[in-house]
């Protein structure tokens, strides 16, 4: 495919990326948004069985109205020079030239490695409502859903919805938090409404706090969750564990360009707008906030990228009022200590090479890692055992080099 | 749902509706293992969101496609790791 050129391209077309794509374009940009996923909408728009929520449809149709050029199946995977990125599909590699660059690349699940997590049928909470979206059956499945956060709620709501047998819900935090953050949800009215909703559809659900997996059992496929709350713990059959502590930002890309890093995620300032001049960031790749918070960023980020900053201050407050929300989910859901010692020695964390913790744990840091072990060098390329390993011995990834995904040799002769 | 779409998984044919993942129809066809890992572990999803590489399969003859990714076309041929 020939290369193209843009005003600004948006990389991620989850809320974040669909707001600012639409307010982009809106503004006069002639935009192109890029996604990896075959559909736009992102995990938490994925559409099931072709239906997507009214805020989605809404979204999607302003995308299509303001003429978004719309890529789909394409990975970004290098940035070869200043003002291109390198894409990869099924059909081949080619470049894309901006003038402003918007990375609303989202998150994904934060995984804290325990025996048997790497077990088929031991998924990410996401995952499991991944593949269910896409078709995969659970009514009368046996269920148990763990870790962490709000998606914890929303995929047993979910499941509960399509007749699985949902036999638990293990949320790490303790209830103390949770009910300090359910007063905090008065003051986000739509909030509260959501969450007595969800309340309501897992009437009959247990849901226990302070409570997660330690293990997993079964030859070659998962068959029971061993759980621990407090002193007591039991073993309980199930045919999915759907378990995730939390999300984590995807910064790959923004790192690949230089951009530099917050506490949270990717660092911007008040127009969304990183260290990168005619960089911006949106959603979740600059901290874990939720829709909300997306969509708010998103608008200003795709207005600032086409030069309206006038505009994009209209935002700033609705902004505002959700990243205080999004403090408090932080501070409500963060992993607990306890949690570092659901590894042992013996655990694998890195799935791809299949490397032990007692192997990671043996090194002085990240680099000694990679070199010695291989830990994080695999196809995911760190995405899955660099949270576990932050989490696990402190150590923060150093560098992102490209390819940022696994590319085939075509794509990378390009370069 | 849209049509059904017919394509084989291991040898055998299985019926999806459009839309749907490679990696569904792989558990629809009772397959819980799509790949053996480094040191032959059973593996299966799990980020569901093209993350992970857990869910590598072989589609058409291409080797290591993540089967979360590709949507499921009429007479695709789907092989896991044994």
């Amino acid at each position: 495919m020939a290369d193209r050129a843009y005003d600004v391209v948006v990389i991620g077309a989850g809320p974040a990326g669909l707001a600012a794509a639409s307010r982009a374009a809106e503004s006069g940009a002639r935009v192109a948004m890029v996604d990896d996923n075959p559909n736009p909408g992102g995990q938490i728009w994925r559409a099931a069985a072709g239906k997507s929520p009214k805020e989605a449809a809404r979204w999607l149709q302003a995308a299509e109205a303001n003429k978004v050029e719309w890529i789909a199946g394409a990975r970004v995977f290098a940035a070869p020079e200043a003002n291109r990125v390198a894409l990869e599909t099924l059909d081949g590699g080619y470049e894309l030239e901006y003038r402003g660059l918007i990375l609303a690349t989202g998150a994904r699940e934060r995984f804290l490695p325990f025996p048997g997590w790497t077990l088929p049928n031991v998924m990410g909470a996401g995952g499991l409502q991944a593949l269910a979206k896409s078709g995969l059956p659970v009514e009368g499945k046996k269920i148990i859903i763990a870790g962490s956060g709000p998606l914890l709620l929303a995929v047993a709501k979910y499941m509960r919805g399509h007749g699985a047998d949902l036999r638990l819900i293990a949320e790490q935090a303790p209830q103390a938090k949770l009910l300090a953050f359910g007063l905090h949800l008065a003051g986000h009215p739509g909030k509260l409404v959501q969450a007595v909703g969800l309340r309501a559809a897992l009437l009959g659900v247990p849901y226990l706090t302070s409570c997660w997996p330690v293990s997993a059992q079964g030859s070659d496929k998962l068959e029971s969750v061993t759980l621990r709350r407090g002193n007591n713990s039991w073993t309980k059959p199930c045919d999915y564990l759907a378990c995730g502590f939390g999300l984590i930002p995807n910064v790959e890309i923004a790192a690949l360009l230089g951009c530099r890093m917050s506490a949270t995620g990717v660092a911007v300032d008040e127009y969304q707008q990183t260290s990168v001049a005619g960089v911006y960031s949106a959603g979740e790749a600059t901290g874990i906030g939720g829709l909300e918070l997306a969509l708010a960023e998103g608008e200003i980020a795709g207005y600032a990228a086409a030069g309206r900053n006038d505009r994009a201050q209209s935002r700033f407050r609705a902004r505002n009022s959700y990243r205080r929300f999004a403090e408090a989910l932080e501070q409500t859901f963060s992993p607990r200590e306890e949690l570092k010692s659901l590894a042992h020695d013996e655990t694998l964390v890195c799935r791809c090479e299949d490397v032990t913790l007692g192997r990671v744990r043996a090194c002085s840091g990240w680099r000694e890692a990679k070199l010695h072990t291989r830990c994080g060098m695999g196809p995911c390329q760190g995405r899955v055992c660099g949270g576990a390993v932050e989490f696990l011995t402190g150590w923060r990834a150093e560098s992102v080099r490209p390819p940022v995904f696994p590319a085939r040799i075509e794509s990378l002769a390009r370069e | 749902m849209g049509d059904a779409i017919r394509l084989v998984v291991n040898g055998t044919s299985v019926s999806v509706p459009a839309g749907t993942m490679v990696s569904t129809a792989v558990a629809m066809a009772g397959s819980s293992l799509f790949r053996r890992s480094v040191s032959g572990e059973a593996r299966g999803p799990l980020c569901g969101m093209g993350i992970c590489f857990e869910c590598r399969v072989t589609i058409n003859g291409r080797a290591h496609c993540r089967s979360c990714q590709v949507p499921c076309e009429a007479g695709m041929e789907v092989r896991t790791d044994g």
